[in-house]
């Protein structure tokens, strides 16, 4: 690299050009799988096999969309997704909250056990085998807590609701006991309604987790078809078609008939339903979990 | 942008070099040394008490429990029977892995499809950050930023299918493209070429998380001290000077944390993306050590089988992590443990 002083300008210039194109195109290619599946899902599903559609449906439609909500796999897939989310999500910020406010007192005796206890989790797992063994031992398996029990805590999302805790003014709480709550109350009260930014990240976190998992429904509940998720569904449709068929199992299955009357488009619209709720929230969220992620990656 | 980047520097001034004290710990009231007996304090920390235990116990049994499963390993498990009842053979299951000759297959696809991941899902974050940084007006540099964020919100599946329709022959962008610009004569069948597997895998990755991993060094990067580059701007330092000299060092140290959990968590994560865009035709490339484990393991009900190779899997991170943290060690000076 030789700059010379007085073409200082003119490179800097060409730096800015340069630099605002590249990023562009990392917008581009973000963005346009996206958005051409949307317009897929909007366009005509007879039509589409001709190809070439891009950005723009070519021959508006909601077709596809009211053809897929009319299997019951997906509606009730919809609902179990849904559900483990919200109970998930609300389930998992009380317990994590809760574990965090009391590690976050330095008063508390437990405290350094507690924290090595859990922090210790995030270096092993026990591995796919033993963890499917005790779930089923637990007589998890074909149910819907297996999507709940096991996340219940996880030792990042306490940690970092725990640093945000411990930036918070002891004072408060002293002053509250002195009015004589107990520290159940001095949590629920007074430090949880304070901590609405760092929760707002974990919930998005949890909400998210749930919301993508497939793979436990996969391990856990294959065969309990009522506990299935819409993710679980997208996948079978998705690869039904990609591995021939193969991986078909129930011959009244959702994803067999599905790609038996084949179409991308209904594909495309199965996708954009799964995807949709969370292009909706993530961009809203934003100012907290960047926050929350700094926080995070710092203090473990 | 305000508030993120707001959000974002209050944090950043706690990277861990930067020891920034806080003040109010201080205030804090210190456990007393020997004034009361252990049970005074924990009658009076009851609640506290109640608050916690029960996550203790959630914790061991869904954490813990499991690293007992490990005996498994040892055993001709048969689910029927109790502990007491099963078989051990010793070190059976590990012989019959070693001469599996798929094994060493699998064990060269995950070492392969890690060590791709490890360095351009490491690289590129970092690039990416700081050309982010280099963005002058903020109203684009908040656009990118969240358009970037976006993939990481979208579940694997939707992703694999996503790539899937790219790649595909009929319609897919990337062949239009290749073919448009006369580079190809014929679409390649992309998610049907073994040999492409490991770069698929790589870049969808890449794709999905580069905006994600990149809040961390932005946050660093606004942490570092402006005047630095005022002073090497008045020496007539080019902004890939700036880059180099400053931006880079100054962001040192969270690269080495952030690279050291990276190795961590190599081996244990990456199974979806292999299982989402694997199919028949390139399962020499695409079945991991995980993926090994479950098609044994569970699909096959050879559970100890399975358990052995997930103690394998286990065994070759903490390899890895250890190599890497010493490479780093020697290359930086710096280290977490």
């Amino acid at each position: 690299m030789t700059t010379k002083a007085f073409n200082a300008t003119r490179s800097e210039k060409m730096f800015d050009l340069f630099n605002y194109i590249l990023m562009a195109l990392i917008v581009i290619v973000t963005l346009y799988p996206f958005l051409n599946v949307l317009a897929i899902s909007l366009n005509n599903s007879t039509d589409t096999v001709r190809g070439g559609i891009y950005i723009w449906p070519r021959q508006f439609t909601l077709e596809n969309y009211k053809t897929i909500f009319q299997y019951d796999g997906l509606l009730q897939g919809l609902q179990v997704s849904i559900l483990r989310t919200v109970v998930g999500t609300v389930l998992g910020l009380i317990c994590a909250s809760m574990l965090a406010f009391t590690l976050s007192r330095v008063d508390f005796r437990a405290r350094k056990f507690i924290s090595t206890f859990l922090a210790l989790t995030m270096y092993f797992s026990g591995g796919m085998v033993p963890v499917f063994i005790l779930m089923r031992d637990l007589h998890l398996l074909g149910s819907f807590w297996v999507y709940i029990f096991p996340g219940l805590i996880s030792a990042f999302n306490v940690f970092v609701i725990r640093s945000f805790m411990d930036g918070l003014p002891y004072a408060l709480q002293e002053s509250a006991k002195l009015d004589g709550a107990n520290d159940f109350t001095i949590y629920w009260r007074i430090i949880l309604p304070l901590c609405k930014p760092v929760l707002a990240t974990i919930a998005l976190f949890l909400a998210v987790n749930q919301w993508n998992a497939w793979f436990d429904t996969y391990l856990y509940n294959g065969t309990a078809s009522q506990w299935t998720t819409l993710q679980y569904e997208l996948m079978k449709v998705l690869q039904s078609t990609q591995q021939g068929g193969s991986s078909m199992t129930n011959s009244n299955d959702m994803a067999k008939q599905m790609a038996q009357i084949s179409p991308e488009s209904i594909k495309m619209a199965i996708t954009i339903t799964v995807t949709l709720p969370i292009l909706l929230v993530y961009p809203f969220l934003q100012k907290y979990f960047v926050g929350g992620m700094t926080l995070g990656a710092v203090k473990s | 942008m305000e508030s993120s980047i707001e959000t974002a520097s209050n944090a950043g001034t706690a990277i861990p070099e930067s020891n920034r004290g806080r003040p109010r710990k201080a205030r804090r009231p210190k456990r007393g040394h020997g004034e009361k007996g252990l049970w005074d304090s924990v009658k009076q920390q009851k609640y506290l008490y109640f608050m916690s235990i029960p996550f203790v116990i959630w914790v061991f049994i869904f954490s813990y429990l499991p690293l007992w499963g490990w005996t498994m390993a040892f055993q001709n498990y048969k689910p029927a029977k109790s502990f007491l009842d099963q078989k051990w053979v010793g070190l059976d299951n590990f012989i019959e892995l070693f001469q599996d000759e798929r094994f060493y297959l699998v064990l060269r696809n995950t070492l392969a499809m890690s060590l791709m991941g490890i360095i351009f899902g490491f690289v590129v974050p970092i690039f990416f950050a700081i050309l982010l940084n280099e963005l002058r007006g903020m109203l684009f540099k908040r656009f990118v930023q969240t358009v970037s964020y976006l993939p990481h919100f979208v579940s694997w599946v939707v992703v694999a299918g996503l790539v899937t329709k790219m790649l595909s022959i009929d319609g897919g962008v990337v062949n239009d493209i290749l073919i448009a610009l006369h580079i190809v004569d014929e679409p390649i069948q992309f998610m049907a070429k073994g040999s492409w597997f490991w770069y698929i895998v790589t870049a969808s990755d890449i794709w999905k998380e580069t905006g994600w991993n990149t809040i961390i060094y932005l946050a660093a990067i606004t942490g570092i001290d402006q005047e630095q580059y005022e002073a090497s701007r008045v020496d007539g330092a080019s902004r890939w000077r700036q880059m180099w000299h400053i931006t880079l060092p100054g962001i040192r140290s969270t690269i080495a944390v952030l690279f050291i959990m990276a190795i961590g968590h190599l081996v244990s994560n990456g199974f979806e993306k292999q299982f989402l865009l694997g199919n028949s035709l390139v399962t020499d490339y695409s079945e991991v050590l995980d993926l090994y484990a479950l098609n044994y393991g569970i699909n096959l009900g050879r559970f100890s089988y399975g358990t052995a190779i997930g103690i394998f899997n286990s065994l070759v991170s903490i390899l890895l992590l250890f190599t890497a943290n010493g490479i780093f060690k020697k290359l930086t000076k710096e280290s977490i443990m």
